[in-house]
């Protein structure tokens, strides 16, 4: 059983960072939901900031290194242009779907929409991940600040769930190898 | 616990973190959009052949949320500055961002 590079590097990519980020996400959607002081005590809120802090940050920087390998690593073996008279598409990912009426969607709607939305996903997380941290302990009492956060992060999610279903979908039609 | 002494933190610098998070996505939307309405602003954005215009537009996407973010905090790291006004308007912007990146919209635009 042997890989390729480029099959590392998306496995890095998808499985590894992906999976990263997306288990974040839930530590940190729970942390933040029952981040409220009449559930915890004055200790327990310190303790509980702190761990929110790391998993939000965990968060923040698997996102960016999954959108930084996907964009500027995996995305151009992706989008490598065949030479001149190549009939067989397989290793050119981007070409052998548009070649393909019933696979082209793949690449039209799904990468397109990937390839931009995936890109909310650091920035949002970042922010989040950069309140949590700024504030502390002071959002367990700042339930409105809270809840704002805690709809960035879903939304962060959202952006990253659309991202990595369509990656997994896309490469499974047509891997990068 | 002493709620008032534990929200002694101005709201300004969580409303621009989350502020310039939406105006990054939103610019990376217009970038999505502009690109197939431009065909010179996609050429620009091409900062890398192997990546082509993705590259630019999230580069400068990224720029500009770090830009707005320094601006922001700076303007209110010390001010309380209505955190939910400035939140429902990060909503719209992030919105409007989701749009712009959706292909059936920008393909609306794109040269034949």
């Amino acid at each position: 059983m042997s890989m390729t590079s480029q099959e590392w590097w998306a496995l890095i990519h998808g499985m590894g960072l992906g999976a990263v980020y997306l288990l974040a996400f839930a530590g940190g959607l729970a942390g933040l939901y029952s981040f409220r002081p009449e559930w915890l005590t004055e200790s327990g809120v310190a303790e509980r900031a702190r761990r929110l802090d790391w998993g939000v940050w965990v968060m923040a920087i698997a996102a960016w290194l999954t959108c930084i390998t996907g964009t500027w690593i995996v995305y151009p073996w992706y989008r490598a242009k065949p030479p001149e008279g190549t009939t067989d598409l397989a290793d050119f990912p981007r070409y052998f779907l548009l070649d393909n009426p019933n696979l082209a969607a793949w690449h039209t709607f799904a990468m397109e929409w990937k390839e931009h939305v995936a890109w909310f996903a650091p920035l949002i997380a970042t922010a989040v991940a950069y309140v949590v941290w700024r504030y502390r302990g002071e959002l367990a009492v700042r339930k409105q600040m809270r809840d704002a956060l805690i709809v960035m992060f879903v939304l962060a999610f959202a952006a990253a769930a659309v991202a990595g279903l369509f990656g997994a979908l896309i490469t499974k039609a047509a891997p990068v190898a | 616990m002493a709620t008032k002494s534990m929200t002694e933190t101005p709201d300004g610098p969580a409303a621009a973190a989350i502020l310039s998070s939406a105006i990054g996505c939103l610019v990376i939307g217009l970038m999505t959009t502009g690109a197939e309405i431009s065909a010179g602003l996609k050429a620009a954005l091409n900062v890398y052949d192997p990546v082509g215009p993705l590259g630019g537009k999230t580069l400068v996407g990224v720029i500009a949320w770090a830009i707005s973010w320094g601006v922001l905090h700076n303007m209110w790291k010390n001010q309380d500055v209505g955190f939910a006004r400035r939140f429902r308007l990060s909503l719209w912007l992030l919105a409007i961002g989701f749009v712009l990146t959706f292909p059936p919209f920008f393909e609306l635009f794109a040269a034949e």
